[in-house]
């Protein structure tokens, strides 16, 4: 009692629970875990946010002429939801996961920069909050697409500059995040955890960290150059002027291709955590693994021209990006025989968290080859622009991405809680997701291939079969993920007390934390043999 | 708890399924491949298309059947005790070996196809296509011919929200236009696309082309028609509000026929959705009787 005291009196940073004030606690935060919450449930409010704007764009298409939206209504809710899904979503929710868990992975007692680790958090929550009230500026929130394609992005009204500037913010909220994360593995693992010993989904966020100071910059430099275009009498994209706009098409996705393995690489790491755990057999492959994820990232700079093969490129670039495209099928295809191969004589057991990384194993490997097929230039000619794209990256990024959120949070929910969360909850959850994501997303596949653009508020009567299902699989999904909700709150406000151990197959220091885990992770920190 | 979440769930299945047993004729259309391709270079494209297909569908096969294999065999439930190996570097460059092989083989059939299809030179005609906000324009460079081509009236009015007219009852929703760019079966059609606002894309399945339409600048693009028809298309990049609404429509007619157009003696009429003739005796005859005194 004394030395507890006396600790609070010389080390008021550093006592062992959470300040009792609400505001201490959630607002002035710098607790890996606190701010790890935060950004999760910043993550899931968005995902509700955006899932609700993709609901209107499958509720307007569900049959031909227009019901509910105006067009113009129509592109915005394309628009910003794609923003809100990659910036508002799915990174963050990445990011709350490497919040919660690096520091008891490497045996961290917290982030290496837990000042910036809160403003970079806060950053988030400013730019999201400029970014949605852009739907009630003069003229409309942006309507140009995610991808921001000027000339069109320059017709946006008055929320232009607002989408420019909340960019900038999340930009810089995510290059800070990035930092945070390289400190913290860089200078704050365990004695003699060695890089090659670090967890999986340790070493794919360190690349992905990477990545993101990488590229997000280069966001920065694109969509500052739209706004001199616009307001200070440049013509960067303005070929009455001496520039291009296919330029910014190249700068664009020189950032957005590796922004889909941004998206994707943590959701490696997460699964290469779970599959082990619950196949009782150690990853197969590490070395391997690490190796696939630095080439894919390596790789995921010199293709970014295969999503424009159809504005008017030399053959050379053509070919070129056609085979770095092709290449990058190889590292992806070793990861997914490394996963299939650690199932292998395994010992499985089919909780819900190994029912989500399988199917992002399976889910994924279809929208892999729907991404081999785009990258062979001839055909892509075909698929370009239409449904066909639209299937492939939601197949990526929902089976994908998301289905690895939903598997992290269900594994590692008891660890943060204390308490296991309702398994038949959780089940329903995933059987919901796991058929519905498919009657949404594989139809749009043949609809694409029969000639149905993308970014279209209405289509011709041929198209109608399929795009009722698609919506009908839509709406089942999105209230699916109701069950989610009520799953993360069995936990919350659980019955059962989770051991610490949780899963019996669980390999990692996290595992050796008391659950749910104390407020400061390894105050001592382990030792790796 | 399970049985109260399940019971709407499934109510909501069979209610969705019960719509589409009674929905109209007219929407009933389920292709799921590209269309059967009308211009020379289609079928070309579509065996790439399906040639990779195939190699995917394959695999995924494969992919998928090991891994079921794998859930129904090595599960605790049936008694299966976890082995320990963790890696095996032969497995592991067979698994690498063979996809590269693979995709080599698949990159050197696709690179041919791109030799072609951006080889415009010998073209018979050439004809400048301008994207608008939102509307076509076609330029006949060697002719005196130039028009604008928009969304035909009756789609244009069914588009409207809540027009209370169903669109089924259009023909050709959506996929009409009130002049139709006009070219001649096998010849050989260069295209030249600009815009003159933002971004479009001129796409047309059936004869497998597809350019953006850059403003400032001009792309190239070539078809060559193997069959007389019309051909339907849409735009493909976002320009818009109106981006749905700027169809294309490709009429490919006899040599004869594409020279009565030019002439004057052919015309398009958007209700029946075909060139008819012109009466052009009554039109330019005046005209001739006084060249002829």
């Amino acid at each position: 009692m004394t030395d507890q005291t006396a600790a609070h009196d010389h080390h008021g940073d550093h006592h062992d629970a959470p300040p009792s004030n609400f505001l201490d606690r959630w607002v002035f935060t710098t607790n890996h875990k606190d701010i790890g919450t935060l950004y999760l449930i910043f993550s899931l409010v968005m995902f509700f946010v955006g899932g609700t704007m993709a609901l209107i764009i499958r509720a307007e298409l569900f049959q031909p002429g227009l019901q509910f939206v105006e067009p113009q209504f129509f592109n915005s809710m394309t628009t910003v939801h794609a923003l809100v899904m990659v910036f508002g979503a799915v990174m963050p929710a990445f990011v709350g996961l490497a919040n919660w868990l690096i520091p008891m992975m490497v045996g961290a007692p917290d982030m290496a920069l837990p000042r910036m680790n809160n403003w970079s958090f806060w950053l988030l929550v400013a730019a999201f909050t400029i970014l949605v009230s852009t739907l009630f500026m003069p003229g409309g929130a942006p309507a140009g697409g995610w991808t921001l394609y000027p000339p069109l992005v320059l017709q946006t009204g008055d929320a232009f500059p607002f989408m420019v500037f909340a960019i900038h913010i999340m930009g810089a909220s995510s290059i800070m995040g990035s930092i945070n994360v390289i400190v913290t593995i860089m200078n704050m693992r365990a004695p003699g955890m060695t890089l090659m010993k670090m967890p999986m989904f340790v070493w794919t966020w360190l690349i992905t960290a990477y990545l993101l100071i990488a590229v997000m910059p280069v966001l920065a430099g694109a969509v500052t150059m739209l706004l001199t275009d616009r307001y200070f009498g440049t013509s960067f994209f303005n070929a009455a002027g001496g520039g291009d706009p296919v330029l910014f098409q190249h700068v664009f996705w020189f950032f957005g291709h590796p922004e889909v393995y941004i998206m994707i690489l943590p959701a490696f790491g997460v699964v290469s955590q779970i599959i082990p755990t619950f196949s009782r057999k150690p990853l197969f492959g590490y070395s391997s693994m690490v190796y696939a994820t630095a080439s894919i990232a390596f790789l995921s700079f010199i293709v970014w021209a295969h999503h424009m093969f159809t504005t008017g490129m030399p053959i050379a670039g053509q070919l070129f990006f056609m085979l770095a495209t092709m290449l990058i099928a190889i590292p992806t295809a070793v990861k997914i025989f490394n996963w299939l191969s650690t199932m292998w004589k395994g010992e499985l057991t089919f909780e819900t968290p190994m029912l989500f990384s399988i199917a992002f194993v399976l889910l994924f490997t279809i929208g892999g080859f729907s991404g081999l097929m785009l990258a062979i230039a001839p055909a892509d000619y075909q698929y370009h622009d239409t449904y066909f794209v639209v299937a492939h990256f939601h197949y990526v990024l929902v089976p994908g991405a998301v289905f690895t959120l939903m598997a992290a949070a269900y594994y590692w929910l008891p660890k943060w809680t204390g308490y296991m969360y309702n398994e038949k909850i959780g089940k329903l959850h995933f059987w919901c997701s796991a058929i519905f994501v498919n009657v949404l997303f594989f139809p749009q596949h043949f609809v694409g291939l029969a000639g149905m653009p993308r970014r279209i508020p209405d289509y011709p009567t041929q198209f109608a079969d399929f795009n009722a299902i698609s919506s009908v699989g839509a709406f089942l999904f999105g209230f699916s993920q109701l069950l989610f909700v009520a799953a993360i709150w069995s936990s919350v406000k659980g019955k059962q007390k989770a051991t610490d151990q949780v899963w019996d197959g669980a390999k990692g220091l996290e595992w050796t934390l008391p659950s749910p885990a104390p407020y400061h992770s390894f105050n001592e920190p382990p030792h790796i043999d | 708890m399970f049985n109260r979440l399940c019971t709407p769930l499934i109510a909501a299945i069979c209610i969705s399924l019960a719509a589409f047993a009674v929905a109209p004729e007219a929407y009933a259309a389920w292709d799921l491949d590209m269309p059967i391709g009308k211009s020379t270079l289609a079928d070309e494209i579509m065996g790439l298309h399906h040639l990779i297909l195939i190699v995917c569908t394959v695999i995924c096969i494969g992919v998928f059947g090991f891994a079921f294999y794998t859930f129904l065999t090595c599960r605790r439930s049936k008694g299966a005790k976890a082995a320990s190996f963790s890696h095996s570097t032969r497995a592991e460059i067979i698994w690498t070996i063979i996809p590269t092989v693979i995709l080599i083989a698949m990159a050197i059939p696709s690179a041919r196809t791109i030799l072609k299809i951006e080889d415009t030179s010998g073209a018979d005609i050439s004809i400048k296509i301008t994207g608008y906000q939102w509307k076509w324009s076609y330029d006949y460079l060697d002719e005196d011919m130039f028009f604008y081509s928009s969304i035909d009236a009756a789609s244009s009015a069914a588009a409207q929200k809540n027009s209370g007219i169903d669109p089924a009852t259009v023909k050709n929703y959506l996929r009409n236009v009130d002049k139709p760019m006009v070219v001649p079966v096998n010849k050989k059609i260069r295209i030249l696309l600009t815009a003159n606002d933002v971004i479009h894309s001129w796409w047309v399945p059936e004869l497998y082309v597809k350019k953006d339409a850059n403003p400032g600048f001009i792309n190239e693009a070539w078809f060559e028609a193997k069959e007389t028809g019309i051909y339907r298309g849409q735009c493909t990049e976002l320009c818009g509000r109106g981006h749905g609404f700027m169809p294309i429509v490709v009429a490919v007619v006899t040599d004869d026929e594409y020279r009565q157009w030019l002439e004057g003696g052919l015309a398009w009429d958007q209700t029946k959705q075909e060139l008819i003739a012109v009466n052009l005796f009554q039109a330019d005859e005046p005209a001739d009787q006084l060249a002829a005194l």
